[in-house]
């Protein structure tokens, strides 16, 4: 093997490590541009008129998000009212029945729920709640966002679960302490952190989720507590503002992004949170 | 000599359609201690997980034939009844990680929603745990979290929690593989000494323990019962060539 | 007499009905998902027969989507969807196959890999909307200058910018799923071939990446998957164009946003079920491109 050959082998290897290097970092670029962007145009526009006035037509100074700020929390508790009974329980089922037909395909349901686009789950939620109701309705924007966060918490919950040995729920049966209360006061207290997290990181998701809201929840200018009829919503207000000819809507769509990207990012700061200080040592 | 508080009359366990245990008929005599012993994979764990009737948890787990406790055929009564009856000490120490010490003994009652006033808890709490022998040691951490504990505690604080039940029976399976020369004799002492107030039976792997602690004992092998006596009998003059080279360490 | 399970019933006490009833409920809870799921498909195959009886399979082929003449051809959505989608995982792959090795290969532990992973889960957080709203206001003028250079028409919007935006969507998918699979190329082939001279670049070539070959293919499916499906972003910037796209600068439509811009306004009950049937499409290309590329993961994560 020549000096030579040796050579500009290495120096293969140092240009590849080079280009890893670079693409790596060119990946990150446009988030620090994104962020960026967001907290120069955005957070000019965030002030307390911001935050609790409602929307005001065009042409009409002032104006805030405030209904859209609502109308995101009351989704977000609609659709964890929804998902995350429903999704604890299956887990509890997949942890507690590994083999079987009707894990294998409940395995499967989920995995298929996770890939589908929220588009397809908007429509789904028009034909089956928005169409007999005659009305777009917070209700039903709640149903399609609950319906994207079941697949996560049923993962995280049987993931975790999981995780507990199986010797805790012998010593809980061998004190005599019937099945379901083995598993609600001892199984699932032991996973809690990680059952938290998953339904933390499944809101982070949803709260930013557009698509599955623009025929369902539909938006609306006025503030509304009623779940039965339209509703704002951030993700929403930003789609309408961003798309409109009015730069002062484009401000008001800065500042509600950057509103949504703060939230989003609490979110998951707390889930990590709650993951680490919570987890039970076995 | 007394009834046996405990009889098998032809016991068979199945896994599925594998054979574990053939035709035990044992008889565990009251407030002593029971040793069973024998080679990995004889049956001694399927043997007593069956008393408490943990074994038909397992999918594809089978029993045939007849216990009886105290005169009565346990398959006739609740598994939780049972099991309140009966306590069980596992390998390894297994403490609820989400409940401090005083919720631990008295695990046994609240998870069974079983109301009781204050004063009684604390009488249970702090009677179990002196008959764990933990008492001294934690009686000024009781809402702390069992996880500080050392191993050789944390058993203790599992024997406390099934004492806290008070059962007839105890079953204690290999309670002392997992911990250290010093643990262990704690364990050993506080067996002889709870067996005036509960019989005992301990599944061990370990002759020579079994033979410091034990009144009776069993020996099983390949899931046959081979040989039943009085300990120091057994240990000094084995009826049964089988258990004779058990004990010379000719199998493990 | 045999004991087993059906023996106990005879003592069913207040705990044996308790455990039966949760056990009930759990085993509802799981069959509510599978129900779920078929439920979804019939909803979408069920609204979708009126345009299935009208166009038939024509609907695929069918160039033409004009709603006031009531025809309806899918063709125009397939294309720019296949488009966007494919030119974003073309350009996103470079980048994600760096993140991979980055993070499985070079700098697995350490301060270089914390902070390029929480930037990269950073970046996957971002919702669709910001996006695109973002790419509105900074990829479309930009695109626009390159087009004007180019001499081509500055629409700004179109396939181009929708892929570009696309791309940097979906890198986090495929690069989790190509990382993970690289940690799983066991360190004794890297070692063996190490000792015998080989430079990194040489190992990573021949061995890792073959090896994880499957693993990547497997992300890079997931990644197309979600591509496909991706709404929000693309809509804001693709233009809103129903017909066949010429060249990838052409504004144009995708499944997903075509089904975005019109549902609301649709009218009548063949050009609903229309969109119905693209919504059924998608969701039966997004399920089956999804299950191939967990059964590979889960293949090569068992086999290791």
């Amino acid at each position: 093997m020549t000096k030579n050959r040796i050579l500009v082998r290495i120096l293969k290897d140092r240009i590849f490590l080079g280009f890893v290097l670079f693409f790596s970092l060119a990946s990150i670029i446009p988030l620090f541009l994104i962020v960026f962007y967001i907290i120069k145009s955005g957070i000019s526009a965030v002030n307390w008129q911001f935050l609790t006035h409602l929307p005001r037509p065009v042409g009409e100074a002032g104006g805030g998000i405030s209904n859209a700020i609502v109308g995101t929390a009351i989704l977000i508790l609609i659709s964890c009212l929804i998902s995350v009974p429903l999704g604890i329980f299956a887990g509890i089922y997949l942890s507690e029945n590994r083999e079987g037909k009707l894990s294998y395909f409940t395995r499967l349901c989920v995995e298929i729920l996770q890939g589908t686009p929220s588009i397809v789950i908007g429509i789904i939620a028009y034909l089956w709640i928005v169409v007999p109701m005659k009305t777009f309705s917070a209700f039903s924007g709640g149903v399609a966002l609950g319906i994207m966060m079941l697949p996560l918490i049923v993962r995280t919950t049987e993931e975790t679960l999981k995780l507990v040995p199986n010797t805790l729920k012998e010593a809980s049966l061998a004190l005599g302490v019937p099945y379901h209360q083995t598993i609600l006061k001892v199984i699932l207290p032991a996973g809690l952190s990680g059952i938290l997290t998953g339904v933390l990181v499944s809101i982070a998701r949803i709260a930013g989720e557009t698509a599955p809201l623009l025929f369902t929840a539909f938006g609306s200018p006025f503030m509304n507590f009623n779940i039965f009829k339209p509703i704002n919503a951030l993700p929403l207000l930003i789609f309408n503002y961003a798309t409109s000819p009015y730069s002062e809507w484009h401000t008001l769509a800065w500042g509600a992004s950057f509103i949504l990207v703060v939230f989003v990012l609490i979110l998951n700061v707390i889930a990590k949170l709650v993951a680490r200080k919570w987890k039970v040592q076995f | 000599m007394e009834s046996p508080i405990l009889k098998t009359v032809g016991l068979c366990a199945y896994f599925g359609q594998n054979c574990v245990l053939k035709n035990i008929n044992l008889s565990i005599p009251r407030n002593r201690v029971t040793a069973i012993m024998g080679p990995s994979g004889c049956g001694k764990t399927t043997l007593i997980r069956c008393i408490n009737r943990m074994h038909e948890l397992v999918p594809d787990a089978r029993v045939s034939g007849k216990i009886f406790l105290e005169g009565e055929d346990i398959y006739n009564m609740s598994p939780i009844i049972l099991r309140r009856k009966v306590g069980m000490v596992f390998q390894k120490p297994n403490p609820f990680p989400t409940m401090n010490i005083y919720e631990n003994v008295i695990a046994g009652y609240r998870l069974n929603g079983i109301k009781l006033s204050k004063d009684e808890q604390d009488r249970i709490v702090e009677d179990s745990l002196k008959k764990a022998a933990l008492w001294d040691e934690v009686k000024n951490h009781v809402y702390r979290k069992g996880t500080f504990l050392s191993g050789g505690q944390q058993q203790r604080l599992c024997i406390a929690r099934a004492l806290a039940m008070n059962p007839e029976i105890l079953l204690l399976d290999e309670p002392t593989s997992a911990l250290d020369p010093k643990a262990t004799s704690h364990i050993e002492e506080l067996i002889t000494n709870l067996k005036k107030d509960v019989t005992i039976v301990l599944v061990t792997h370990n002759i020579a323990q079994a033979a410091r602690v034990s009144d009776f004992t069993a020996f099983l092998f390949l899931g046959e019962l081979i040989e039943f006596g009085p300990s120091d009998r057994v240990f000094t003059v084995p009826e049964d060539k089988r258990t004779e080279e058990y004990l010379t360490g000719k199998f493990g | 007499m045999l004991k087993d399970k059906s023996g106990l019933l005879r003592v069913w006490g207040k705990f044996e009905r308790s455990e039966f009833f949760f056990r009930k409920l759990l085993f509802f809870t799981a069959l509510c998902m599978v129900i779920l799921v078929v439920a979804i498909f019939l909803s979408l195959l069920l609204n979708s027969f009126p345009s299935l009886k009208k166009m038939g399979i024509g609907f695929v082929f069918g160039k033409t989507w004009d709603p006031v003449f009531n025809q309806f051809g899918a063709l125009p959505f397939l294309i720019g969807t296949l488009l966007t989608s494919f030119l974003a995982l073309l350009i996103s792959i470079p980048f994600s196959l760096s993140i991979s090795l980055f993070l499985g290969e070079y700098f697995t532990k350490g301060i270089f890999s914390s902070i390029l992973k929480s930037a990269i889960e950073l970046l996957a957080g971002i919702p669709s909307v910001i996006y695109g709203f973002w790419a509105l206001f900074v990829l479309v003028p930009l695109v626009r200058t390159i087009q004007v250079k180019l001499g081509i028409l500055p629409y700004g919007v179109g396939i181009f910018t929708a892929s570009l935006v696309l791309a940097i969507m979906i890198i986090p998918y495929s690069a989790a799923i190509g990382r993970e699979v690289i940690q799983l190329v066991p360190s004794d082939l890297k070692e063996a071939a190490f000792s015998l001279g080989a430079t990194r670049f040489e190992v990573i070539r021949r061995i890792v990446l073959p090896y994880a070959r499957s693993g990547i293919m497997a992300g890079i499916l997931l990644a197309l998957g979600r591509a496909l499906g991706e709404t929000m972003a693309v809509t804001m910037v693709i233009g809103n164009t129903n017909v066949i796209p010429r060249d990838i600068f052409s504004p144009a439509n995708t499944m997903a946003s075509v089904i975005a811009n019109e549902f609301t306004e649709a009218t009548g009950e063949i050009y609903l079920s229309a969109l119905v049937e693209i919504g059924l499409l998608l969701f039966v290309v997004t399920t089956i491109i999804n299950i191939i590329g967990r059964q590979i993961v889960k293949k090569m994560t068992i086999e290791v």
